[in-house]
């Protein structure tokens, strides 16, 4: 597994999440947002978290329109592998990759903190370590993270399974309370049509070794690496 | 030509902000309002002096970069 972490300016994850992808197997580069082109061999394609461009204008707006990303939407076009996390999601919605927008949160607030999320399939490139319906131990921490589409659009993210990932309590309930940043249908993260993208707001990057708290997000980087 | 973008979100579309901006003027005796929502105002100069050409421009501005479709309107005046 040959991974490209793309950093711009105001990234402050992408340290985090290669580390977590090391540890899980995979051989990590790094590329700027001006570069034009992955390199050669490139399987994933990570879209880190952060706040790019200081979040200027609308949070990912002017990431999701880098030179970096047009080699990153040829290589999900190709069929390559996509992870945005966080502020990285909200990158892949403002470049198109995947539908809808990342709003401020309801409650208006900046949340950060340790988060349920429920595994929705477990037959992806990216949940394959995971069990369906596992519920997994990871955090959050964003203001603009209430996943906003229209109607027909999360009609059609809901009838092709394409939910990855919803905020829920300990015991996989989807209630209001766990959904804080008030997300439609309690939606954490989705995959694109034929699920080779994925983006999330939660951070897998920050659970990868007991000594920092927890372990769970280390099934998504295992199940990539595998 | 000077031209003037204003962004506003969508109906329907929650504005948080707005809410908030609200209860605040509501808190400072400022009673008589309701559906405040939050938008922005691009101010911006354009060499071409073709008023089409540049009215294309701005819509391009606007479909490219200024306003998320998904949530948000934006209206474009040469001012």
């Amino acid at each position: 597994m040959r991974a490209a972490v793309v950093v711009f300016p105001g990234s402050n994850r992408d340290g985090d999440v290669a580390r977590a992808l090391r540890r899980s197997g995979a051989e990590v580069v790094s590329v700027w947002h001006a570069d034009t082109e992955l390199p050669a061999g490139t399987d994933l394609a990570v879209v880190p978290g952060g706040f790019s461009y200081g979040d200027y204008l609308r949070c990912g707006a002017i990431a999701g329109r880098a030179a970096a990303m047009d080699a990153v939407r040829a290589h999900a076009a190709r069929g390559g592998l996509v992870l945005g996390i966080c502020n990285g999601f909200q990158i892949l919605c403002e470049s198109g990759l995947l539908p809808g927008v990342l709003m401020r949160n309801v409650n208006r607030r900046f949340i950060c903190h340790r988060q349920f999320l429920r595994v929705e399939r477990a037959d992806t490139r990216f949940t394959s370590a995971y069990a369906q319906g596992q519920v997994i131990d990871v955090c959050v921490a964003h203001g603009e993270g209430n996943y906003f589409a229209d109607p027909a659009t999360i009609d059609r993210l809901e009838g092709e399974g394409r939910v990855a990932f919803r905020y829920c309590d300990a015991e996989g309930g989807l209630t209001e309370d766990a959904n804080r940043n008030g997300s439609l249908n309690s939606i954490a993260g989705i995959y694109s049509e034929q699920r080779n993208v994925l983006g999330m707001m939660p951070h897998p990057e920050n659970f990868v070794d007991a000594l920092v708290g927890g372990v769970d997000g280390k099934g998504l980087f295992d199940s990539l690496a595998a | 030509m000077k031209a003037r973008i204003v962004v506003t979100l969508k109906t329907g579309v929650l504005d948080p902000q707005g809410k908030a901006i609200e209860a605040a003027l509501k808190s400072f005796g400022i009673q008589d309002i309701s559906g405040v929502r939050q938008g922005k105002v691009f101010d911006l100069e354009i060499a071409s002096q073709d008023r089409e050409q540049a009215e294309a421009t701005l819509k391009a501005a606007c479909e490219k970069l200024l306003a998320n479709t998904v949530v948000e309107n934006y209206t474009v005046e040469i001012v």
